[in-house]
């Protein structure tokens, strides 16, 4: 048996911190970085006596994502204790929600694999639930003790759950890069995996081809980048099936992945996990949501990637891919689509090819996001304006993007005429710029003669030389071309 | 003049007495402190007296009144029941977890009470974390019943229905759970109300079954519970199950008019549950529940019987859900931020075992571990989801029987307080002594008790009015003038005649 | 139905109690007696009858999302068994 034989099976388990300004059920704040339980308050650090109040923004972020996965967003939902003993616990219970969670359902679809390779697969979400975060335990050696800091204690998170329809690592990927893409694009996280703002716990099982039930899965815990889920899921795919196949057998368990030697290993075992002693929190009373509140979010819903995708292949005549590529996420759509608009629709798959192209590429190379390239939808803009009006060439129109790049000026109109790089298109001082290069290279035209292609090319290349770049090739090769049919025979 | 007759005052003439400069706040808490050194070593009753904190409340009292601008709470004594937290001083829940946690901040009740100028003088003992019915699972020590120092005196507020009893204060908070203020009323022989489920926020006051606690009141007499009782009322935003209402002022309402002054009850219907009367019930507390129902008939009221057909089943469905609760609710005690932590301990597990089977006294555990259980996999359905469906055919018995009377009356505890010890080592007895209360707290009515009687042995014996959901001015109203009839509230244990040194000495 | 000392040994451990082998007899008894208690209800037949949570069948409230608390780090620090550093210390946590 190989590897081949197998078929891996996955489902995600997302953590989405929300963007609220105060807690899911502390009016603390919930702001990133701050000095140690500074914003732990009363209710955070679980004083005696102390209750919890939900916060609005939270559950108005779980209808977002409800609305943005068409899911069932659930008119009453509830709130439950998942007990359990931990430090960074502090109320030695988690507020989740178990039976009746507040988005039940939802698809979600993906890009998988790039350029005509690609293909589109659709995933189903289980639910999405609000729930609490924890705090942090520091294992910092404090005298042989671990510290406790309660700041996160209470920033409202919203599990995502999906079904276990991925089939790959590269798939699992694709659906963990989609999801993240959705939460900020609907604004309900800020998407900073290095904050640990969208974490991923991947279930993995493996069963024989053609197989229909479930393996026995694992689960790895608290992934925080793509590239650990993919190497996590590789590592953890290998190692059941080398397992497997050794006549052993997988028994369920929970897993950390470790990015230095790259392998999954077994947390030390809670034996009371299995318990978690669910039951309705009697502090909150349920979770109502009227139609009319969803409406009123739906109002205020951006247009979906999807729709957004759908728009651009049928409007503007872009491929599937250019389209999923641009609106992978809100930035790069709304760089696109402002680019657009001023460029005009026609010029749609010129602007779809320097986003994707030259300002990705210069996005990659300086290790920067959209939002602080320094080439703004307006710049880039007059830019290509000023290639399809045949003002620059296409090799010229890069020297003009390094120049608005590195801030030579403010737009591509001033630097074109501050550095003299307008196209030369009049016909009179290109056929006299041709007359010249044919007189000073007589071999070359011999060799064009004599049927030598190559001949043609090193003509051109002198002509544009001689032009210092600026000569509309495509008018350089039309007239020298005819000159050349028209020469006198030989003298 | 002497102000010593104060001490037996209710607070409508310690009112008139402050308003009209008989007496000061600082000379009335210093009756009232001085009181509770002489005879709460024997009684127990306090766990901390803040004698300090009382007389700079007086102080700030004596100027409210003298600038015009007293409320009815203002100056007035009072004791909180140490359930509930108050900045800067011990809150301990009776319990050695708590021993030492000073509250960085005020219960809600605390701050409606600070505001309204009452004045502090400490808090009171309770059943560890409110679980028990006689005060004797305090880490403090018992608390004695005044009229029988070698008694209980109820519980688990037992240490503010003693001192309300005992006259060191003259009123007091409590809290309720399955009959935590009722039943020590009776046992006490004073007046206690737990107000309808929402009314009184529960923020600060220490959890023990969530959608079970409410914060109450005792006083010598309904006038004196409808007070206090409308001065811890107020919707609080910071407690998701408090209830967005008007306020209300229960004892304006208690001093309305009425058509007919002999018969002040004329048209009321008193319910009387088939089964509360049934066999069980001591023929001293029949005969003192039946000389009441006779008094209420003769102001007016009819009574007539009613069934609560699932009331049996209170006892056990209490029993699931609120150790259920509980057991989630005191997770919180780890050691790890406040509270006891074990002195040694080998890893993280060892120091939440040890400090919490150090903590926690016996009957807590027990709670804890009963809830455990029921909680667990595999057993969620027949015990926990099964109690919540009785909790609905209990409230359903009360909605129907409500369609047919205004109130409902029945002895409020089956028996009279028991001595001291009498109960402990048969934690199962000293449950089905809750019959009378905890159905009531499973539906979330407001219900009453006020004495009616004593028994042979000299103990004071409770009637339990139970009224519909929000009908406090009225219960008080119908304790009240039942009260204006008869003298069982103006009874007073002989305090000073009960202070035999033995006891003392055996205080723990 | 009655429990066996491991049992009780488990719902302690699920509880972090310390439970001693000298109390452990004691404590089952006295749980099999609650339990007894509690059993009283498993004869009732309580089919389509909805559970009740809560003795206010209402919603949740909620509360704008607006950042209303200050720093009592100190305050709450200072009834901290063990704290330093703005940490409150704990015997190590092992993963």
């Amino acid at each position: 048996m190989s590897r081949s034989d197998w078929e891996i099976v996955i489902g995600l388990e997302v953590h989405a911190q929300l963007n609220t300004a105060s807690k899911i059920f502390s009016a603390a704040s919930t702001a990133f970085g701050a000095p140690p339980n500074v914003q732990a308050s009363a209710v955070d650090i679980a004083l005696p006596g102390v209750l919890p109040v939900l916060n609005r923004g939270a559950v108005e972020r779980a209808i977002r994502l409800g609305l943005a996965l068409d899911a069932h967003i659930a008119p009453k939902s509830v709130f439950a204790r998942k007990n359990y003993f931990y430090p960074d616990l502090p109320k030695g219970y988690q507020i989740s929600q178990f039976e009746l969670p507040v988005v039940q359902g939802g698809t979600i679809t993906i890009q998988v694999g790039e350029g005509d390779k690609g293909h589109e697969k659709t995933i189903r979400l289980t639910r999405a639930h609000l729930e609490e975060d924890a705090g942090k335990s520091l294992h910092e050696d404090f005298h042989g003790m671990s510290g406790i800091d309660l700041n996160r204690a209470g920033t409202p998170l919203l599990e995502i759950v999906s079904e276990p329809d991925m089939r790959s690592s590269a798939e699992a990927v694709a659906y963990a890069r989609a999801l993240h893409a959705l939460v900020c694009w609907i604004d309900i996280c800020d998407g900073n995996m290095q904050e640990g703002s969208f974490r991923c716990d991947a279930n993995v099982s493996v069963r024989k081809k053609g197989e229909t039930a479930l393996g026995t899965r694992r689960e790895i815990k608290n992934l925080n980048s793509f590239r650990f889920l993919q190497q996590a899921i590789d590592y953890e795919a290998g190692w059941q099936i080398d397992t497997l196949e050794d006549g052993g057998k997988i028994e369920q368990a929970t897993v950390l992945f470790d990015p230095d030697t790259g392998e999954t290993r077994m947390m030390r075992s809670k034996e009371d996990a299995h318990d978690y002693r669910y039951f309705p929190d009697p502090d909150l009373l349920p979770l109502l949501i009227e139609p009319e509140w969803i409406e009123r979010v739906r109002a205020t819903m951006p247009e979906l990637p999807a729709a957004m995708k759908a728009r651009f292949i049928r409007d503007f005549g872009l491929s599937a891919y250019d389209a999923s590529t641009l609106t992978a996420s809100r930035e790069m759509a709304d760089h696109f689509q402002q680019t657009v608009a001023i460029v005009g629709a026609a010029q749609a798959k010129l602007c779809a090819n320097w986003i994707m192209g030259e300002l990705a590429a210069r996005l990659n190379k300086a290790g920067i996001e959209l939002a602080a390239a320094p080439v703004s939808p307006v710049q880039l803009a007059g830019l290509l304006m000023r290639i399809a009006d045949n003002t620059l060439s296409n090799a010229i129109a890069r020297k003009v993007f390094d120049a608005l790049w590195n801030g030579e000026g403010r737009s591509a109109d001033e630097i074109i005429d501050a550095q003299g790089l307008r196209q030369l298109t009049d016909r009179g001082a290109i056929e006299t710029l041709i007359d010249e290069v044919l007189a000073a290279n007589p071999k070359s035209v011999e060799e064009f003669r004599a049927g030598k292609e190559k001949a043609f090319n090193a003509l051109v290349g002198q002509v544009m030389k001689a032009s210092r770049g600026k000569a509309s090739p495509a008018q350089v090769n039309e007239i020298l071309r005819h000159k050349l049919s028209n020469l006198p025979p030989n003298r | 003049m002497s102000i010593a007759p104060l001490i037996d005052a209710s607070v409508a003439s310690l009112r008139q007495a402050l308003d009209s400069k008989q007496v000061s706040s600082v000379e009335l808490a210093t009756l009232f402190l001085d009181r509770i050194a002489a005879h709460d070593p024997a009684l127990n009753a306090f766990i901390t007296l803040d004698r300090e904190g009382a007389l700079a409340a007086a102080r700030a009292a004596d100027a409210r009144i003298a600038a015009g601008q007293a409320g009815p709470l203002t100056g007035i004594p009072l004791a909180h029941k140490d359930v509930f937290c108050t900045e800067g001083t011990l809150t301990t829940c009776g319990s050695k977890m708590l021993a030492n946690f000073t509250s960085p901040y005020d219960a809600h009740v605390v701050g409606l009470l600070k505001q309204a100028g009452a004045v502090s003088l400490g808090k009171t003992n309770m059943d560890e974390f409110a679980m028990g019915s006689s005060t004797e699972s305090s880490f403090f020590g018992p608390t004695r019943n005044p009229w029988a120092l070698d008694c209980v005196p109820g519980g688990s507020s037992g240490g503010s229905a003693a001192a309300v009893a005992a006259r060191l204060v003259p009123i007091a908070t409590g809290t309720d759970t399955g009959g935590s203020v009722r039943q020590p009323a009776a046992f006490c022989g004073i007046t206690g109300i737990k107000p309808t489920y929402g009314l009184v926020s529960r923020y600060g006051m220490v959890a023990y079954a969530s959608s079970l606690d409410q914060g109450g009141a005792f006083g010598a007499c309904a006038e004196d519970c409808a007070l206090l009782l409308s001065a811890m009322t107020g919707f609080d935003r910071r407690d998701s199950t408090s209830l967005d209402r008007p306020p209300e002022n229960h004892a304006a309402a208690l001093r309305a008019s009425v058509a007919d002054a002999a018969r002040p009850l004329a048209g009321c219907v008193i319910g009387l549950p088939r089964e509360f009367f049934a066999a069980g019930m001591s023929a001293g507390i029949r005969a003192a529940v039946d000389a009441a129902l006779d008094e209420y008939r003769k102001l007016g009221a009819t009574t007539r019987e009613v069934s609560l057909p699932n009331a049996e089943l209170a006892i056990p469905a209490y029993y699931v859900l609120a150790p259920a609760e509980a057991s989630s609710n005191l997770s919180r005690f780890d050691g790890v931020r406040y509270g006891h932590r074990a002195a040694t301990y080998a890893d993280l597990d060892d120091m939440y075992c040890k400090s919490r089977g150090e903590g926690f006294g016996a009957e807590v555990q027990r709670r804890i571990l009963v809830g455990t259980y029921v909680l667990s996999h595999g057993y969620y359905d027949a015990y926990y989801l099964q109690a919540q469906k009785l909790r609905r055919l209990i409230a359903e018995d009360f909605r129907r029987a409500f369609a047919e009377c205004d109130f409902i009356a029945g002895p409020t505890s089956p028996v009279t307080a028991w001595a001291l010890g009498a109960m402990s080592g048969d934690p199962v007895q000293m449950y089905l002594a809750d019959i009378y209360t905890t159905a009531v707290n499973l539906a979330g009515l407001p219900a009453l008790s006020h004495p009616c009687g004593f028994d042979d042995a000299g103990l004071p014996i409770g009637l339990q009015l139970i009224g519909d959901y929000f009908a406090e001015s009225r219960l008080l109203a119908s304790a009240h003038h039942f009260q204006q009839a008869t003298d069982w509230h103006q009874r007073r244990p002989a305090l000073s005649q009960c202070v035999p040194d033995n006891i003392a000495k055996t205080r723990t | 139905m009655s429990l066996s000392n491991e049992q009780v040994n488990r719902l302690a451990r699920l509880a972090r109690l310390a439970v001693s082998d000298e109390a452990l007899d004691i404590t089952r008894i006295q749980l099999d007696g609650i339990l007894a208690l509690i059993a009283r209800m498993e004869a009732v037949d309580t089919t389509g009858v909805t559970p009740m949570s809560h003795p206010q069948e209402l919603a949740a409230r909620l509360r704008a999302d607006e950042v209303v608390e200050t720093d009592r780090r100190a305050a709450f620090q200072a009834i901290a068994p063990q704290a330093e550093a703005g940490l409150y210390l704990v015997p190590k946590v092992i993963e």
